[in-house]
């Protein structure tokens, strides 16, 4: 690892200030991810910002009945909370279809948000990568993409974001809590991932001082008909070829509300609301799901190796939503698809 | 003592290294923490082929803590000639000598060694290295330029082999199948990364802990490369983290961490990462080609079978992969083909069943494909082929209880209640394919030795150069020592892993129990005869006049087998004026029996599939094995499991990607590279037939290593080909091929 | 950078520059080597440990991080030469071969058993999928863990360890 400084945030206010008089500062708080870059020389932070010792480590109840979840949960705990077993499963669900047991009681909630790309050429600083070199190419569109995204793609990058949680929270309608020099401010999780467009060597629309204190999460959790399925090369420990977060509001079998999003096939968690608009009032049945998964993928485009996600993905889609219309969420545990 | 009692063998002893192990107190390669370490860290090529043109290090040794950057212009003499840096299991040609001059040959060659005080340090300054390249056009591309593979004989020797008139026979039979299968690049992975600790004492002589599966392979090669005389070098793996075939020749650590020891007078520790791992040898890509043919009653008429693998320009690596069919399957029309392709990456290496993992997979699909193209049952059409003769070397079998395997492995799966139509059987929405293959594998035997020290209060050293990379040979020896010499298991120190022991070659090709298990039968046996000497120089000894199998060893010492007399170990030694026996003994292979040795198994898989969304799950396995004697039958089946995890491993997980754009592995970590989880298994059991073979050698032991990989990944896709009615025939079978329309 | 580690009841002051990663303080600062590094970026699972009693891969924890922290390697579980339950089952089910990822199997499953959450053979599985073993032990390491599970007799470590 480079020669980085280290110091400790004493609390919000003062991570911001150590952050905006160091450019090339990082805050650290799980580690899963960022230290492993910079063991790979991809991330160079001139320091670390300890954050954990903030008191963000809560989880509490919301005036309007919601959670706010303390950026600092770790991923296990907030995963096995009760109140989040209990009002929402679908994000308990994916928590614990992401990483391993160790990772995830390491990992924290705001860092989990942050975590960048798993593309081998971004990993790898021997080959041309534009998130990691901007300017120097994306090999990943004439390479080996099997991992690659399938929808807002650009030219300059097809990576994909790893994160399951994120991919529940962007169903959930979640928000991020964010300090920075200028005070807090409320982001709409759709809005805090972006897509690579020209400047892939951004992930998020999160500004350089900023810190993620709090997700607050809508009273609304879906509990009776959501579903988390991730499909991925091994049973388990491996990261999405496509993951599907459903969640739906029946009423006399015509769907009230659905919330649908996709990892492992854009650069961000995939949220399409025509897809979903669509659904409303439809039937709770196979061909609106179908409808539903050919809408979203509409404008997909695949580039090789990855050509199997499209018809992948609308099959998972379908599936999803069916487990979550019948109310037979994927286990995590037992690895039959249901 | 001629009949050996049977006290410990064939018991399910627990391993004598066991509290070593899960107390964390067994030290590996890169854990020895002498004083005085330095640590290197390697630096490795981006490029797959040119020039080194420059190395920038000023960067790097200005780090605080530096101590120095060895390159291949900045590092101490080493050996020039090529065949210095050969080894006992070296392939013919041309082995790499690292940091020895400026030519690139496979991208990750290591092109610098960076030492310093702190491993954080090394790793950092590491990063500050800049090389550059005079980068020259590269060939990694296996699938494009297999087409231009060649048939290379070494010594003479190649591994293709005809008889009849295989074309002529495929033209005429009635029932006729050709395919083609596939396997990627693949590696091994053990869990300890490659290591060396060079303990420096002086200028004249090294000691090394290495991880490794040959000490003495590694002592010769330092000693060789660093001209050395043998005896100034000593090599130690008392504990080696996994091997799997990775571990057979020196790797780059080794001569490395040497080098900079003796540059910097002091100890150096190299330590490879995961990411370098991929750097090493692996298991190559190789495209398989087969034509069988057969009578409506499934005899087999035609079989030819075409194998093309990848290799570096500089040594032709390639095992047997072709001839496993003509020991399985009476045919009398065979044409078997091996060729090469040159390619501007590492040599391939042994990695577990090195030819019969390979070979099989392709062979046992293709039997499969034969049968359902002769509406048989896959089983029927292998027992109307059974082979009870070696038609390669034109010999029967020393043993060769497959039918067994395939009896009693077909019976505890149920595979009479199989429904052979594909898509036939359901499980809730899922698929379910139940498949069969066959396994064999080389029993051999190599020339050891072992050296046994009885003590007078009872107390057994036995000692070889081997290596114990977690089959349990520590244990095996310590059982046999213990059942020789009539002592208790917990009387007996076993040493291994020291290249100062007694001679033994590598551990790998599942050939450790027989060789040197018969190197301590041979040295116990020596120390049993010399005991007998001494008890029968007491006056009016008991034993006078008794034959070396009228007594029998126990803890207190020699006793009379028909008389109740006995002589005790103290007295005995007393007689010959010692306090202990110390005896060193070989045994090698009978170069002149006139019989094939081999092992078999059957395996058989159950997996379920979601046939929309292509997740396969391996349910079940029942692998039956004829291994001749079993000595430990807890150990022996934890060696089949593991390897059936490989086999899963191989059917539906691993690959190593390269992108031939770079020349280079892409997967080259253990998220990308996936290997099988712990939720990626269930069920298998493991039989022992039983297989008595008194002519392989004294133990009547065959080895049991390899063999639990070979045809699991055949029984595997066999069984996703009758789940779905889809044969995926290039490895590994994951949800894009399943989902192919 | 000071810091203080209570490692196995043992508090240790220490001296780190803060890349230090809290693998490289046991296994090369403290001599404390059961703990393996079989990947380095949280891959593998053999640098399993304790920190204040929960699992985590101390490959990608900085140690200047768990200044004060109580942390328990696999050097901790025996108690005065009697091994942890899980160890002892570790062997009677010959749940290890080469033994290079059985410190942190057993470190792991000494966490798993204090989370409680795993019931099923399925979920003991999955719960352990973040420790790889390429010698493929799986199935004699659920036997191992399960046989501890049905016994409800894995004694916690010293120290306030789990």
């Amino acid at each position: 690892m480079n020669n980085f400084e280290f110091s400790r945030a004493s609390d919000v206010a003062d991570a911001v200030r150590q952050m905006a008089a160091d450019p090339g500062a990082k805050f650290v708080a799980g580690g899963t991810n960022l230290i492993d870059l910079i063991k790979e020389g991809v991330a160079r932070p001139s320091r670390l910002i300890d954050i954990t010792r903030l008191p963000l480590g809560r989880l509490d109840e919301t005036g309007d009945g919601g959670l706010r979840i303390g950026a600092l949960v770790p991923n296990s705990d907030l995963a096995y909370h009760p109140q989040i077993e209990k009002r929402y499963p679908l994000l308990h669900s994916a928590i614990l279809a992401g990483a391993s047991p160790q990772l995830r009681n390491m990992a924290t909630t705001g860092g989990n948000l942050l975590q960048r790309t798993r593309c081998f050429y971004f990993y790898d600083t021997t080959t041309p990568c534009n998130k990691r070199e901007p300017g120097s190419g994306c090999s990943a569109i004439d390479g080996l993409n099997r991992m690659h995204a399938i929808l807002g793609t650009s030219e300059h990058c097809i990576a994909t974001h790893p994160s399951d949680m994120c991919v529940a929270l962007a169903a959930l309608d979640a928000r991020v809590l964010a300090t920075g020099r200028d005070g807090e401010r409320s982001i709409a999780f759709a809005d805090f991932h972006r897509l690579p467009g020209d400047t892939p060597q951004f992930d998020t629309n999160l500004k350089k001082d900023e810190i993620i204190t709090a997700i607050e999460l809508p009273p609304k959790g879906f509990a009776t008909n959501y579903s988390y399925l991730k499909i991925r090369d091994r049973l388990s420990y491996a990261f999405a070829l496509v993951a599907v977060a459903a969640a739906l509001e029946i009423e006399n079998g015509a769907i009230k509300e659905a919330r649908l999003a996709l990892g492992g096939v854009a650069h961000k968690p995939w949220r399409d609301r025509q897809a979903e608009s669509q659904l409303h009032g439809a039937p709770a049945i196979r061909e609106s799901f179908v409808r539903a998964a050919d809408n979203v993928l509409r404008d997909a485009r695949s580039f090789g190796h990855n050509d199997f996600k499209i018809e992948l993905a609308r099959r998972a889609i379908v599936r999803t939503l069916t487990q979550a219309a019948n109310g037979t969420p994927q286990s995590q545990g037992d690895k039959r698809i249901r | 003592m001629a009949n050996m009692s049977t006290s410990y063998l064939g018991k399910p002893t627990s391993r004598v290294d066991g509290r070593a192990k899960v107390t964390g107190a067994a030290k590996y390669a890169a854990e020895h923490n002498v004083s005085g370490l330095a640590y290197g860290f390697v630096v490795t090529s981006a490029i797959a082929k040119g020039r080194i043109l420059r190395i920038h290090t000023t960067d790097a040794l200005s780090v605080p803590g530096m101590l120095d950057v060895f390159t291949h212009d900045h590092r101490p003499k080493l050996a020039a000639s090529a065949e210095k840096y050969g080894d006992e299991v070296a392939p013919p040609g041309s082995p790499f000598r690292p940091l020895y001059d400026d030519r690139i040959r496979f991208s990750g060659q290591p092109v610098a060694l960076v030492v310093a005080e702190e491993l954080e340090t090394a790793r950092f300054a590491a990063s500050l290295i800049r090389v550059d390249y005079e980068q020259q056009q590269h060939v990694t591309d296996f699938e494009a330029h297999h087409g231009r593979a060649r048939v290379v004989s070494e010594n003479g020797e190649s591994q293709s082999h005809k008889r009849g008139n295989a074309a002529k026979a495929f033209s005429q039979a009635p029932v006729r199948i050709e395919v083609e299968y596939r396997i990627p690049v693949e590696h091994h992975n053990p869990m300890e990364m490659f290591g060396a600790t060079a303990v420096w004492e002086d200028d004249d002589r090294i000691t090394v802990y290495n991880k490794t599966q040959g000490p003495q392979n590694c002592r010769n090669y330092v000693a060789n490369v660093f001209g050395m005389a043998q005896d100034a070098v000593r090599i130690l793996s008392p504990y080696v983290g996994g091997g799997f075939g990775s571990g057979l020749r020196p790797q780059y650590e080794l001569p490395l961490a040497v080098l900079a020891a003796r540059a910097l007078r002091r100890s150096v520790q190299v330590a490879l990462t995961r990411q370098q791992m991929f750097t090493i040898g692996y298991r190559a890509a190789n495209i398989q080609s087969l034509a069988l043919a057969a009578e409506r009653d499934g005899k087999l008429a035609s079989f030819r079978h075409q194998w093309v693998g990848m290799t570096s320009q500089f040594e032709n690596f390639q095992r047997n992969y072709v001839t496993w069919s003509s020991l399985l399957y009476k045919c009398d029309n065979v044409e078997l083909v091996q060729k090469l392709v040159k390619l501007d990456q590492n040599t391939p290496c042994d990695m577990r069943a090195p030819g019969g993992a390979e070979g099989l997979f392709a062979i046992e699909c293709a039997t499969d494909e034969l049968a359902y193209a002769a509406g048989l049952d896959p089983l029927t059409l292998r027992l109307s082929n059974y082979s009870d003769k070696d038609q390669i070397e034109d010999k029967p079998y020393s043993s060769k209880e497959l039918r067994e395997c395939y009896r009693q492995g077909a019976e505890k799966f149920g595979w009479s209640k199989r429904n052979p139509q594909p898509r036939s059987m359901k499980d809730g929405n899922e698929l379910v394919g139940w498949g069969m293959a066959t396994g064999i594998w080389e029993a051999m035997q190599m020339k050891a030795s072992a050296k046994a020290v009885l003590t007078a209060n009872g107390s057994v050293e036995i000692s070889s150069a081997t290596a114990d990379i977690g089959p349990g040979t520590y244990t095996m020896m310590t059982q046999l020592a213990a059942d020789m010499l009539g002592v208790p298991i917990e009387h007996v120190t076993a040493k291994l892993g020291d290249s100062a022991l007694p001679d033994a070659p590598v551990e790998g090709g599942s050939f450790t129990t027989s060789s040197v298990g018969c190197a301590i039968q041979a040295a116990c046996r020596e120390v049993q005869k010399e005991l007998l000497r001494l008890a029968q120089r007491i006056p009016r000894s008991p034993l006078a006049g008794a034959k070396l199998e009228d007594v029998t060893l126990a803890e207190d010492g020699i006793r009379h087998k028909s008389k109740n007399v006995e002589v005790s170990l103290a007295d005995a030694m007393r007689a010959g004026n010692i306090d202990r026996i110390e005896k060193e003994a070989s045994a090698e292979p009978n170069e002149k029996s006139k019989y094939s040795h081999y092992t078999h198994s059957a395996v058989f898989a159950e997996i379920k599939v979601d046939e929309q969304i292509g997740v396969v799950r391996v349910t079940r396995i029942v692998n039956a094995v004829a291994a001749g004697r079993i000595l430990n039958p807890k150990l022996a089946a934890s060696q089949i499991l593991g390897a059936v995890v490989g086999g899963i491993g191989m059917a539906l997980h691993e690959e190593t990607l390269t992108d031939n754009r770079f020349g280079r592995f892409m997967t080259h970590n253990l998220a990308d590279y996936h290997v099988p989880v712990n939720a990626d298994v269930h069920a298998i059991d493991v039989i022992f037939v039983n297989e008595k073979d008194d002519e392989i050698n004294p133990l009547g032991v065959k080895g049991v290593g390899e063999i639990g990989i070979v045809g699991t990944a055949a029984a595997i896709a066999n069984a996703v080909y009758h789940a779905t009615g889809k044969r995926v025939r290039d490895l590994p079978i994951t949800i894009d091929k399943l989902l192919r329309p | 950078m000071m810091v203080t580690l209570h490692v196995n009841g043992v508090a240790n002051k220490l001296t780190l520059a803060p890349w230090t990663t809290l693998l490289d303080t046991l296994r090369i600062h403290l001599g404390l080597t059961g703990t393996k590094k079989g990947c380095d970026h949280g891959q593998c699972g053999a640098c399993t440990v304790l920190v204040d009693g929960r699992r985590i891969n101390s490959c990608l924890t900085l140690a200047v991080m768990k200044d004060g922290a109580q942390i328990t390697t696999i050097e901790g579980l025996a108690k005065d030469g009697a091994l942890h339950p899980i160890q002892r089952a570790f062997i009677d089910h010959d749940a290890f071969q080469c033994g290079y990822c059985t410190p942190g199997q057993i470190c792991s499953a000494v966490g798993l058993i204090a989370e409680g959450r795993a019931h099923t053979a399925d979920e003991v599985r999955e719960l352990m999928s973040g420790n790889i073993c390429r010698c493929g032990a799986y199935p004699n390491i659920l036997a191992a863990i399960e046989q501890v599970i049905s016994q409800k007799s894995a004694a916690p470590p010293r120290d306030g360890g789990p």
